[in-house]
């Protein structure tokens, strides 16, 4: 054949049209052994220390004993939770990066109610809480919602924005309430007392945040599958024409999602001041916004799936603080090792989505 | 030996996935003619130009330009080749100049000094006669500016090889004529032009010869001279078609929708619909004519209560004789008050229909809302998915299979198919059959003509003048947003819609002459 | 006024790493890259420039303030700019989503600063003992004599070079967008790629090269701050948010790099406004820390509201281009 002498490009990228689940599935397993390869190498090359065992413990930090198999779950639960307040969100196409902002003045609000209601009784100082807790949550989210609604004011960039001011909000009222004088922080708030403190279960104070955060992944899943307004969420992410046409109102269903948004991202960060650390801080959410958003997306806003990405992060998280102790290496190593294990992951979509035909095997279709 | 030819193509095959664009096509053109591609929507015209600009890449056959043998990496490639092409969606950069847009890309000197730039260009405006403004903004300016920036763009490339992708789609007949010339005149220049069309009248007039794509594949290429609108159609939909539309008699039409003196406005804040008054009868087929852009989309989204608008009354009048005012309700309010307004709209997978979803779930679009329920209802969505699959022969592989997968034809029975589910009292329809096959096609007049008979007031916003004076009872005809006229469509000619269609750009001629005298 | 004085002159050193970040940032999203990861490549090139700086000196007998400069310049640079690449190979050769990427690069930045940063640290005998006076004193010589002159020279010249460099780059850029081939070339493939590619633009070179480079600019920003406002030692989480301001400063100077000089001196001011006002309360002073973000939310807001359209975001920011989409 005369092409033979003719230049053409190596390769050739083309959208796949059939989508099995195990090659998925298969694709992300094999990105995830590259990134721990890699890592090991990074680990060895930096540290000289011999990778697997630092791997193990990593295994032996995330849950090698009761107690940190406990935490793990519980962390990754509330990682998930923020995950499941981003989901609508992205969903209608509304680029929220604000959920750390939004678990930070649910914070806040709860912790606010803990410090100013202690006398209440048990069961409505945790309605009062969670309330509180749930409603800053909304009005965080739904400020850059109404001016998106209205005003198609660019939201990723605005929400951004919302984390650093709540993030003064918070240290700004810490001031007031900081225990002792002076010391800037707030403390274990009602340290003697515990009211407010979520009770524990069957002595196990992790189990009840643990199953607040099913509960709502649950109802997650039904609202946006088979409830009237999931279905809005997802006609208007697909095409506000559409939204139009069909007479939804999008500028209601942008201000209403958000406001769910928010609110599950407050209630976070209710279980995360009554639930987990009792105190208040600027580092509560610790990042958990940004990371949640990694997981909503790898997890395909499939709430199950979610789950998975959500317990694995927190592992290796948990993991990498562990061989900071052990190993005497950095605890930020598991940034870094976070880090790489992200970029892995979300490269392997485009394997996912695309095909590469090289040069080659063209010329064997062509010539049979 | 043979005349030298400007561009030959070989085998071409080109795949998407699973549908074929074009498969084993062969097309030759010459130096210095102008040669249409011509065929149906889908036929792969766009694709296979998109080829030769180094848009898509052939999954196999050759191409040879100039007698040499070549391959088109990229569009860049296609400029270095002497190929520009101009697509139907322009491709100019909003927010830059008209001047920017044109050396986009280009070599040079690493400083720019857009005032030589705006010179050199203006040399090669002034040659071919081209009127531009190079220092206006792209968002400021109209279609047929933009148009030229293009033509300009690709004419600054040095290309030799023109291609134009639907270009008179938007233009006015004035402006059409203009650039028809500026075509000959390049053509004798000893250009080589190629125009993608499906309008046989546009073929007829301008090219020295037709090639005829149909599914895909070439059919055949012939001289303009030698052809005829006939044959050409034969040519393009493969079996000979008479044009043949049931029209029965409407049934004591009554007066069902009137529409007085609706005014629109655009963001901009320009009219594009002005005083439209009319009236729409029952059992009747009402069609609208007109330029693309000339209030058609405005008119239909305003009385299905989709845009504001600033001025005048809409009402519906029941089968008891009981009117009710539409205008300023929105779409729901207008289903509360029990009017059945059923609306097929143009951009189907971007307004009529969700293209992720399934028919079921694209099914409850107009309905979910229906009932107390925080929950909706998928049973009667998916069984009238069911019965629409069966009845209109819906090609998918399922009833959840996303439509936005579907075949353009398919697609447009799945929305026809729900809208005409809700039994409605009123249908409107805008460019029902565009994209469509010939079958497609006259399965939806079909829809359309059953409609009628049930006594349904259809209304049918058309692009082919001949199908409309085929199907249509009455005719109205908009231009630049105003009502030019009402005709009957049994006895109106061509040549007068046609006027109809154009008649505010001669009032606007009038009106200038007025100003300056 | 000397109160003042030194207001402008704090104002004005808080300004230049968010200058540097936003330059960056503005060349990046310019290709349509949104980038998220600036915070983490501030905090790479930070780092690097600290880490090259230092075993020079260390192992260097007779280190000479130049050399140090340079080798931490070019480590900043190269480093930074990995990260631009690391994104770069993600989203435009693997279309991975750019909000998501950008994010990863943050965490991944923040992580590899702290990491090396502590480790060095935990080498240089603990926190805050890393010393390296020759090159950082190098980074922030002041220009001899015009510093001396009374008040102007205090105000204009008792900066260090990075300060004046900054300025430089921002005028630079400004020219190289606007009046060069290829910055309209590379504006074009920000507003829409597809019309760039017909125009025969190399698309995905542009897409590299305009965000390794922005990642390279916006790394200087995090040298600047180690060397020269740090004084060439390492604070974890020293860098605190800036980064995110510098995002920020990017919208509030409407993506113009000459819009961003007068932005990073009124945001640079607004981030110690609270030390400068007599008589605020602890808890006050975090009020007006907020300031900057505050701001650009109403800049946000009233561009949004005139829907200028050369005031908006670059029209392509955040979409992956594939030719053959269809």
């Amino acid at each position: 054949m005369s092409t033979v002498s003719v230049k053409e490009p190596l390769m050739h990228i083309v959208k796949r049209d059939d989508n099995s689940l195990w090659r998925n599935v298969y694709i992300r397993v094999i990105a995830v052994v590259c990134s721990l390869i890699v890592c090991a190498f990074i680990i060895f090359g930096l540290t000289g220390m011999n990778p697997l065992a630092v791997y193990g413990g990593i295994w032996n930090g995330a849950v090698g004993t009761t107690r940190r198999m406990w935490v793990t779950f519980r962390d990754a639960a509330i990682l998930l939770c923020v995950g499941l307040a981003i989901t609508p969100a992205f969903k209608m196409r509304f680029w929220n990066i604000g959920a750390e902002g939004q678990v930070l003045v649910g914070a806040l609000a709860t912790a606010g109610m803990m410090i100013t209601f202690p006398q209440l009784p048990p069961a409505l100082l945790y309605t009062v809480s969670l309330l509180a807790g749930v409603m800053a949550g909304m009005i965080w989210g739904a400020i850059p919602a109404i001016f998106k609604a209205n005003w198609n004011t660019n939201e990723t960039l605005f929400t951004l924005m919302l984390n650093y001011i709540a993030m003064q909000l918070v240290t700004f009222c810490i001031i007031f309430w900081e225990n002792p004088k002076g010391s800037n922080s707030v403390g274990l708030i009602n340290k003697g007392t515990k009211e407010g403190w979520l009770p524990s279960i069957l002595d196990n104070g992790y189990i009840l945040p643990i199953i607040i955060v099913l509960v709502i992944a649950a109802l997650m899943f039904i609202y946006m599958r088979y409830s009237k307004q999931g279905y809005e969420i997802s006609v208007v992410g697909e095409s506000e024409n559409t939204a139009h046409y069909a007479g939804i109102n999008v500028k209601r269903v942008i201000i209403r999602t958000m406001m769910i948004s928010g609110g599950i991202a407050g209630l976070a960060g209710f279980l995360l001041v009554s639930g987990v650390g009792h105190t208040i801080s600027t580092s509560v959410a610790n990042n958990r916004g940004f990371t949640a958003i990694i997981v909503a997306w790898l997890g395909k806003l499939n709430p199950f799936f979610m789950l998975i990405v959500a317990f694995l992060l927190v592992f290796m998280e948990k993991g990498s603080s562990q061989i900071a102790t052990q190993f005497g290496l950095n605890e930020n190593a598991s940034e870094i090792m976070t880090g790489i294990i992200l970029f892995f992951v979300l490269g392997c979509e485009f394997f996912i989505n695309y095909r590469i035909e090289f040069r080659g095997k063209r010329h064997e279709e062509v010539k049979a | 030996m043979q005349q030298q030819h400007a561009i030959e193509m070989r085998g071409i095959t080109k795949h998407f996935g699973l549908v074929v664009a074009n498969e084993n096509v062969e097309l030759t053109v010459r130096k210095g003619e102008i040669l249409s591609i011509l065929g149906e929507n889908g036929s792969g015209k766009t694709s296979l130009m998109n080829m030769l600009a180094g848009i898509y890449f052939p999954d196999a056959g050759q191409i040879t330009i100039d007698g040499r043998e070549v391959v088109i990496r990229s569009p860049k490639d296609a400029f270095d080749l002497g190929i520009g092409m101009i697509h139907q969606h322009f491709k100019l950069v909003d927010v830059l100049t008209a001047a920017e847009n044109i050396i986009l890309g280009l070599p040079g000197k690493l400083r720019l000094n857009m005032k030589t730039v705006e010179a050199d260009i203006r040399k090669l405006t002034d040659k071919y006669g081209f009127e531009i403004d190079l220092t206006r903004k792209i968002y400021e300016m109209s279609v047929s500016q933009k148009q030229t920036v293009e033509i300009v763009k690709m004419l600054y490339r040095g290309a030799n090889i023109l291609i134009l992708d639907e270009p008179t789609a938007v233009l006015t007949p004035q402006e059409t004529d203009k650039l028809f010339d500026v075509l000959r005149n390049m053509r004798n220049q000893g250009h080589s032009i190629i125009i993608i069309t499906h309008k046989l009248t546009e073929v007829l007039s301008l090219s020295d010869r037709v090639a005829v794509l149909r599914k895909g594949e070439s059919i055949g290429t012939v001289d303009t001279k030698d052809a005829t609108e006939m044959s050409l159609t034969e040519m393009m939909v493969g079996k000979k078609v008479v044009l043949d539309i049931d029209r029965p008699d409407p049934v004591n039409p009554v007066s069902r929708l009137q529409v007085d003196g609706v005014t629109c406005i655009d963001r901009e804040g320009r009219k594009v619909l002005d005083d439209a008054t009319f009236d729409a009868r029952s059992g009747e087929i009402l069609g609208i004519a007109g330029i693309a852009g000339s209030g058609q989309k405005e008119l239909l989204e305003a009385i299905a209560g989709l845009r504001p608008m600033t001025g005048g009354v809409i009402t519906y009048i029941d089968e008891k004789g009981k009117s009710r005012v539409l205008s300023r309700m929105n779409a729901s309010a207008i289903r509360e008050l029990g009017v059945r307004l059923a609306f097929v709209p143009e951009d189907r997978l971007g307004m009529g229909l969700v293209a992720s979803m399934g028919m079921t779930d694209n099914m409850m679009l107009r309905t979910y809302r229906g009932g107390r329920s925080f929950f909706r209802q998928r049973k009667q969505p998916r069984s009238l998915a069911q019965q629409i699959m069966e009845d209109l022969e819906v090609i998918t592989p399922n009833i959840e299979w996303p439509v936005g997968r579907m075949s353009g034809g398919n697609v447009q029975k799945v929305l026809v198919g729900r809208e005409i589910s809700s039994a409605p009292q009123v249908l409107m329809v805008a460019y029902p059959v565009r994209g469509l096959d010939i079958n497609s096609s006259h399965a939806i007049y079909r829809l359309l003509n059953q409609q009628k008979k049930l006594g349904v007031t259809v209304i049918c916003v058309g692009e082919d003048l001949d199908v409309l004076l085929a199907l249509c009872d009455r005719i109205m005809v908009l231009a630049g947003g105003k009502v030019s006229g009402i005709v009957d469509g049994r006895t109106a000619k061509k040549e007068e819609v046609g006027l109809l269609m154009t008649s505010d750009q001669y009032e606007q001629q009038s009106a200038k002459e007025e100003t300056i005298a | 006024m000397s109160i003042f004085l030194i207001f402008l002159q704090k104002a004005i050193t808080q300004g230049v790493a968010i200058l540097y970040g936003a330059n960056g940032e503005i060349m990046t999203q310019k290709s349509g890259n949104l980038n998220l990861g600036v915070p983490g490549m501030m905090y790479m090139g930070g780092i690097a420039g600290l880490i090259g700086a230092f075993f020079y000196e260390k192992y260097a007998a007779n280190p000479i303030p130049f050399v140090g400069m340079l080798i931490a310049i070019v480590c900043a640079l190269l480093c930074a700019a990995f990260g631009g690449l690391i994104y770069s190979v993600l989203t435009i050769t693997l279309r991975a989503n750019q909000n998501v990427t950008g994010l990863a690069l943050t965490t991944f930045g923040v992580g590899f600063g702290n990491f090396f940063g502590g480790s060095l640290s935990k080498l240089a005998g603990g926190v805050g003992q890393i010393s390296t006076i020759v090159t950082s004193s190098a980074f922030r010589a002041k220009i001899p004599f015009l510093s001396e002159i009374p008040i102007i020279g205090d105000l204009f010249f008792s900066y260090g070079f990075l300060t004046y460099f900054s300025l430089a780059l921002t005028i630079f850029l400004h020219w190289f967008l606007y009046k060069t081939r290829i910055g309209l070339n590379l504006r074009s493939v920000g507003e829409s790629a597809a019309t760039a590619d017909a125009a025969g633009i190399n698309v995905t070179r542009y897409k590299y090269l305009a965000t390794c480079a922005g990642g390279a600019i916006a790394g200087l920003g995090g040298l600047y701050f180690v060397m020269d406002y740090s004084t060439g030692t390492w604070m974890n989480n020293g860098f605190g948010d800036r980064g995110w301001l510098a995002i920020a400063l990017v919208i509030f100077a409407r993506w113009r790099p000459l819009n961003a000089i007068w932005g990073s001196l009124l945001f640079g001011g607004l981030y110690i406004l609270y030390l400068y006002i007599p008589g605020l309360e602890r808890s006050t002073q975090e009020i007006f820390k907020a300031l900057p973000y505050l701001v650009t939310i109403v800049v946000l807001v009233i561009t949004s509201l005139r829907k200028r359209r050369e005031d908006q975001p670059p029209a392509g920011l955040g979409l992956a281009y594939f030719r053959e989409e269809r």
